[in-house]
């Protein structure tokens, strides 16, 4: 079982992760504000996750580590 | 499974760059083929003026700022002087295309040892989003307004074409940063330039072609997808030069 962290500290909610899913594992969120402002992605589909990092390699701030 | 942390050649000073941008990424393609090489230790970078400006408070190895466009000179007194580091250099399109043209050009026709990662959003970033060397045809900026016309502000500049007219340069490649596969693409393009450098064989140019979604107002998803189809029109992909499969 993978697991997706997201720094949110580091995330500018540009949503290139959610985009790049391709099992819409993540989302931006409509509630959750960082302190720089931005409406950061959060993992809405944990379990639907393969483990392939498109969203990691896809994050222009490395915000986020995929791990098993 | 495949797992995915934070290469240790890049700091934890969160990036300035404004949301959606790829600068991000071709930040952490360099830094992870650096780490990969196993070169951290060698490496000297040199920073820009442009959008990439802090380039040296994120990539962690030794950095050296320079003037407007004179990046290839540095990076040509560096390793002059200290054959033995991996020299890259990190420039934007204004940077290296508009101000710059002279040292790129002759940096290339001496063939200097270094690697150049040339960024091209087709903007000027930092400043603005006035128009570029690289600037599409009908593509609108603060300084054309109604999208750029070839009888008034002529054509963009291809500048991976223009270097490939010279006999010097050992490999010239332009990759893209719109999706996966082509970010894949462009990891093996920079490593392969850096190999190159550190193995001695002479100049080595990467252009990244890269989304600027705050000038080009657009969602950091549409930008994405205005590179794929758009920008690659004018900046096809490809190698333009590679002497190591005979490629002249």
């Amino acid at each position: 079982m993978t697991s997706v962290k997201i720094n949110e500290a580091l995330c500018k909610g540009c949503g290139l992760c959610a985009n790049a899913c391709p099992k819409n594992v993540l989302s931006l969120s409509k509630h959750n504000m960082n302190a720089k402002g931005y409406f950061v992605a959060e993992v809405v589909n944990p379990q639907h996750c393969i483990g392939c990092t498109f969203c990691a390699i896809m994050c222009p701030d490395c915000a986020i580590t995929v791990s098993e | 499974m495949k797992t995915f942390t934070k290469t240790k050649m890049l700091t934890d000073a969160p990036m300035h760059y404004c949301p959606g941008c790829t600068h991000g990424i071709v930040h952490r393609l360099v830094a992870e083929s650096i780490e990969e090489l196993g070169l951290q230790e060698k490496c000297i970078g040199i920073a820009p003026v442009g959008c990439a400006v802090f380039a040296y408070d994120y990539f962690n190895c030794d950095m050296q700022e320079a003037a407007h466009g004179r990046a290839p000179a540095v990076a040509t007194g560096i390793k002059r002087c200290l054959p033995d580091r991996l020299v890259f250099v990190y420039q934007g399109d204004g940077d290296l295309a508009s101000i710059g043209m002279a040292e790129t050009v002759h940096a290339a026709a001496r063939g200097e040892n270094i690697t150049i990662i040339f960024i091209n959003n087709s903007i000027y970033g930092m400043t603005g989003g006035q128009m570029a060397p690289t600037t599409l045809i009908g593509q609108k900026a603060t300084t054309c307004q109604k999208g750029r016309d070839p009888s008034v502000n002529g054509y963009p500049i291809r500048v991976c074409e223009l270097l490939a007219t010279l006999d010097a340069p050992y490999y010239i490649e332009r990759v893209a940063t719109h999706d996966v596969k082509h970010v894949l693409a462009a990891k093996r393009a920079i490593k392969k330039a850096l190999q190159f450098q550190a193995e001695g064989r002479g100049y080595s140019f990467v252009e990244v072609l890269v989304s600027c979604p705050t000038n080009w107002h657009m969602a950091p998803v549409d930008a994405l997808r205005f590179m794929g189809e758009e920008c690659t029109k004018t900046f096809p992909l490809g190698v333009y030069r590679d002497k190591s499969e005979g490629k002249i």
